[in-house]
């Protein structure tokens, strides 16, 4: 495979990477929690596309808009039910609540599903795209149109709507937002919601790159994207998606060109390189920008 | 020969000059005050001399050798310690704790000797637990002994960390704004302890300090600083008249 | 006088719980399978009390024990494969090994990543972890991907219950003497600790270091009872689930992570009858208790048989004990 193939094949991962990458960033700006359950949360939509399409045959946009929806109302209820409460505890009992409600759902989806993994029933029959020696499936072609329309819009949403300077304001400071007059406690439920939508968006995304679904689908993507956030600077929404392209580009890379046994120990040898040389991530600190 | 002389030291962020060309000489047992208005660069001046911020030109020479460049707990040993303005007490600790924890870099018994309670720990042990009730009693506070250090009330927090700096046996106390937040009983009680403390331990002391009761009151020369730069130094009487201070404080 | 009379009663206990637990195995009240989870808890309450000492005592969160134990557990197990070791002085031996090639790894990775702090310093500790997994997936001298097989059964309960009592013994020493108060300052306030002479540097990495080698020991314990090792079985989910243990049972409280161990292994087991939902039950445990003690089963406080015996106010040097 030419190096070409590799960019675009890692530009096609990172973009999955980069909205699940966008829900870590966008909660941790706002409330700075890891969201240990995000991951699973990109499961969650998987596995609502996967029965909208196996018992409803919808057609994919309504499937699609069903699982934002769907996804958007499960971030909600888990921030209200789990996360709430925990406000002014200290910050590790969220983590390890966030952990809780990540095993929660991976096994209520055991329980629900099974262990095994199922074919994700969804295929473009298009034959793929040839520009030279170039093979680009239309798969790849509609996840980055996609994911990037839906990162532009997110980044009109949060400048220049009144809810996105809102969630500016409370990830800035909660304190004084909340004395400003925004009610912080709504900021933070749509917060959740459009970082779960993200990552429900995500999670269908990644059953169609890799049309295999399982309850434990979610713990090395949501790990990835996590790092992605991480490498980008946690709290920047542009940070995430630079991150989660970068990483998706390694990724692809170093299986192509390396090893694929030690393409995993590559990325987290970047990401500590990363977090040693600029603890604040690539973007961190320059661009201020927090969401 | 000066305890501690400091030759144009200066640092500056990122092309901001933040302190510049500060000099000064304290002799053992003097009692100094650092005034300024706000942002003048006095806490940055005691983050230089302990070593927080390393300085971008200058000398601190402490009894005779230069500490630019050691980390902040090598200062420490070597006889310079510090309060903070904004009190930073090991909150969840014993008032006690506080203190040993202090005490630390004067005991000597090894790791190994802790873990498995060699001789050498219960004797260090015994004589540090005395050392530290002693120390507290002399600022009434033996009795608190085993209260939880956020427990305590405001003033006697501040108490407690200048107790905690004078356990580790220091030349010089570097005290960033110790009245700060006190009423005027509190600051007057301070005043004597400051005095007491310059006294009973024979150490100098050099105070940055807003309440200018309090610092006319005690201290025998003032420095004065704005923009980074000194822009005075004397006594108190000399600084009171000084048109150069009135319109730093005044705006001019 | 008072303390010599403590040390004597947390002894006393100790003896006991080790002769009734003894009796009970001897005359096969408890089988061979309850023996097994006596193990896994002795293993348990090393891992996390040495995760305690890391992230409740020096406040540094760290989400890379497993990688520790898996050093620990890879290494005493080749050693005494290589050796054909059936002595318990060479287990010992190679317990100790573990512990210390564990601990280097410790100081190595800890100079770099205790420069951050926080969250940062919990993802670089799970980055490392990680790849020391993915190495022990690599190497053939760890048998790679199909894991370590053949390591003889070593570990028993004996030999369990009584390096568990000397960790957690030396663990808690160590926090009482004046290296431990060092470390305490550190996780209190890092820039006064400094500011009052401490070198935190030092402390922090030896700290580190320190769990790091009591995690290789729990590991060495592991391997030898287990018997196959894989290295899937160090996901930074293992580190995860010992922080759970940790911050359940209370951080800065060594008592507490070894009620929590308690309840944390035997709890699993005994949902076993609800088969998939056990996971679930404990996933949502966990919640609730986060929700409504989220200082944990004992915050920073540490149960003492002593004080429940002499009923009088002792200070803070108490027991420890099970």
């Amino acid at each position: 495979m030419t190096f070409l193939q590799q960019l675009i094949n890692g530009l096609h991962v990172g973009s999955i990477y980069a909205l699940i990458a966008l829900g870590y960033t966008m909660v941790y700006g706002i409330i700075k929690l890891i969201n240990f359950a995000h991951g699973d949360i990109m499961m969650l939509g998987a596995f609502t596309a996967f029965m909208t399409l196996t018992t409803f045959q919808l057609p994919i946009g309504v499937v699609l808009l069903i699982t934002i929806i769907f996804c958007a109302i499960a971030g909600m209820l888990i921030e209200r039910i789990a996360y709430k409460p925990l406000r002014n505890a200290p910050r590790i009992s969220a983590l390890i609540t966030a952990i809780g409600v990540s095993f929660a759902l991976e096994n209520l989806f055991l329980i629900l599903f099974g262990a095994s993994s199922k074919p994700f029933p969804y295929h473009i029959n298009l034959p793929p795209l040839s520009i030279g020696p170039l093979q680009i499936t239309w798969i790849t072609i509609i996840t980055l149109l996609l994911s990037v329309g839906i990162m532009l819009m997110l980044d009109f949403f949060i400048k220049k709507t009144k809810i996105g300077k809102a969630m500016r304001a409370v990830s800035e400071d909660e304190d004084a937002a909340q004395l400003m007059g925004i009610n912080t406690s709504t900021t933070i439920s749509i917060t959740f919601a459009i970082g779960s939508a993200l990552g429900g968006v995500g999670g269908v995304l990644y059953s169609i790159a890799y049309p295999q679904i399982q309850p434990y689908m979610g713990v090395m993507p949501g790990l990835k994207a996590f790092i992605a956030a991480v490498l980008g600077g946690i709290g920047i929404m542009p940070g995430a998606m630079l991150g989660g392209f970068l990483m998706g580009i390694i990724e692809s890379l170093t299986k192509g060109y390396i090893s694929t046994l030690w393409s995993d120990a590559i990325v987290f040898g970047i990401l500590i390189l990363v977090l040693l040389i600029k603890p604040t991530g690539i973007l961190g600190k320059n661009i201020r920008e927090k969401v | 020969m000066s305890l501690l002389e400091v030759k144009d030291l200066g640092i500056a962020f990122g092309g901001l000059r933040a302190v510049g060309n500060f000099h000064i000489n304290i002799e053992p047992n003097d009692l100094i005050g650092l005034i300024g208005p706000n942002g003048a660069g006095k806490t940055t001046i005691f983050n230089l001399l302990t070593g927080v911020y390393l300085p971008t030109e200058g000398e601190i020479i402490l009894t005779n050798e230069n500490i630019v460049g050691k980390a902040p707990y090598q200062i420490v040993q070597k006889g310079i310690a510090r309060t903070f303005q904004n009190i930073r007490l090991f909150k969840e600790l014993s008032v006690i704790d506080n203190v040993k924890i202090a005490f630390h870099h004067k005991m000597n018994y090894p790791i190994l000797s802790g873990i498995f309670r060699f001789p050498s720990y219960w004797k260090e042990e015994k004589q540090i637990d005395k050392k530290a009730r002693q120390l507290l009693d002399l600022f009434q506070m033996e009795h608190l002994a085993n209260t939880t250090a956020k427990n305590l009330p405001y003033g006697q927090q501040r108490k407690l960390e200048i107790a905690r700096a004078l356990a580790t046996d220091p030349k010089l106390l570097l005290l960033d704004e110790p009245a700060a937040g006190m009423n005027p009983q509190e600051t007057k009680e301070l005043m004597e302890t400051i005095h007491f403390i310059r006294h009973q331990f024979n150490i100098a002391i050099l105070l940055i300090e807003h309440d200018m009761n309090l610092v006319m009151g005690i201290c025998e020369k003032i420095v004065v600083v704005d923009y980074g730069m000194i822009i005075a130094a004397g006594t108190p009487d000399e600084i009171k008249t000084n048109p150069k201070v009135i319109g730093a404080y005044l705006g001019e | 006088m008072k303390q010599s009379i403590q040390y004597l009663i947390n002894i006393f206990s100790i003896i006991i719980l080790y002769i009734l637990l003894f009796f009970l195995i001897q005359t096969g009240i408890l089988s061979s399978y309850y023996s097994g989870i006596l193990i896994l808890i002795g293993i348990n309450i090393i891992l996390a009390t040495s995760l305690n000492l890391a992230t409740g005592f020096l406040g540094q969160l760290a989400l890379g024990h497993a990688g520790f134990m898996a050093i620990g557990a890879y290494a005493s197990a080749i050693f005494t494969m290589h050796f054909n070791v059936s002595s318990t002085i060479g287990f010992i031996v190679s317990l100790l090994l573990g512990g210390i090639i564990s601990g280097i790894f410790g100081i190595i990775i800890g100079i770099p990543a205790l420069r951050l702090k926080g969250d940062y310093l919990a993802i670089i500790t799970l980055g490392f972890g990680e790849i020391i997994r993915i190495i022990i997936t690599n190497l053939e001298l760890t048998g790679g991907a199909k894991g370590l097989t053949g390591i003889t059964r070593l570990t028993n309960f004996h030999i369990t219950f009584w390096i568990t009592v000397v960790v957690v013994t030396l663990l808690y020493t160590f926090v009482h003497s004046r290296h431990g108060r060092a470390v305490l300052a550190i996780r209190e306030n890092e820039i006064a600790a400094e500011a009052v002479g401490v070198p935190t540097t030092y402390y922090k990495i030896f700290a580190f270091a320190l769990a790091a080698f009591f995690a290789g020991v729990g590991g060495g314990l592991y391997a030898h009872h287990i018997r196959t090792l894989m290295p899937t079985t160090f996901r930074f989910i293992y580190s995860v689930e010992i922080l759970v243990i940790v911050v359940l049972g209370g951080m800065g409280s060594f008592t507490g992570s070894i009620l929590a161990a308690i309840v944390l292994t035997i709890l699993p087991e005994a949902l076993r009858d609800l088969a998939d939902y056990r996971m679930l039950i404990y996933s949502i445990a966990l919640i609730l208790m986060m929700i409504f003690r989220p200082e944990g089963f004992l915050g920073t406080r540490e149960l003492s048989l002593s004080k429940l015996f002499l009923n009088h106010k002792v200070k803070k040097e108490g027991g420890k004990t099970q």
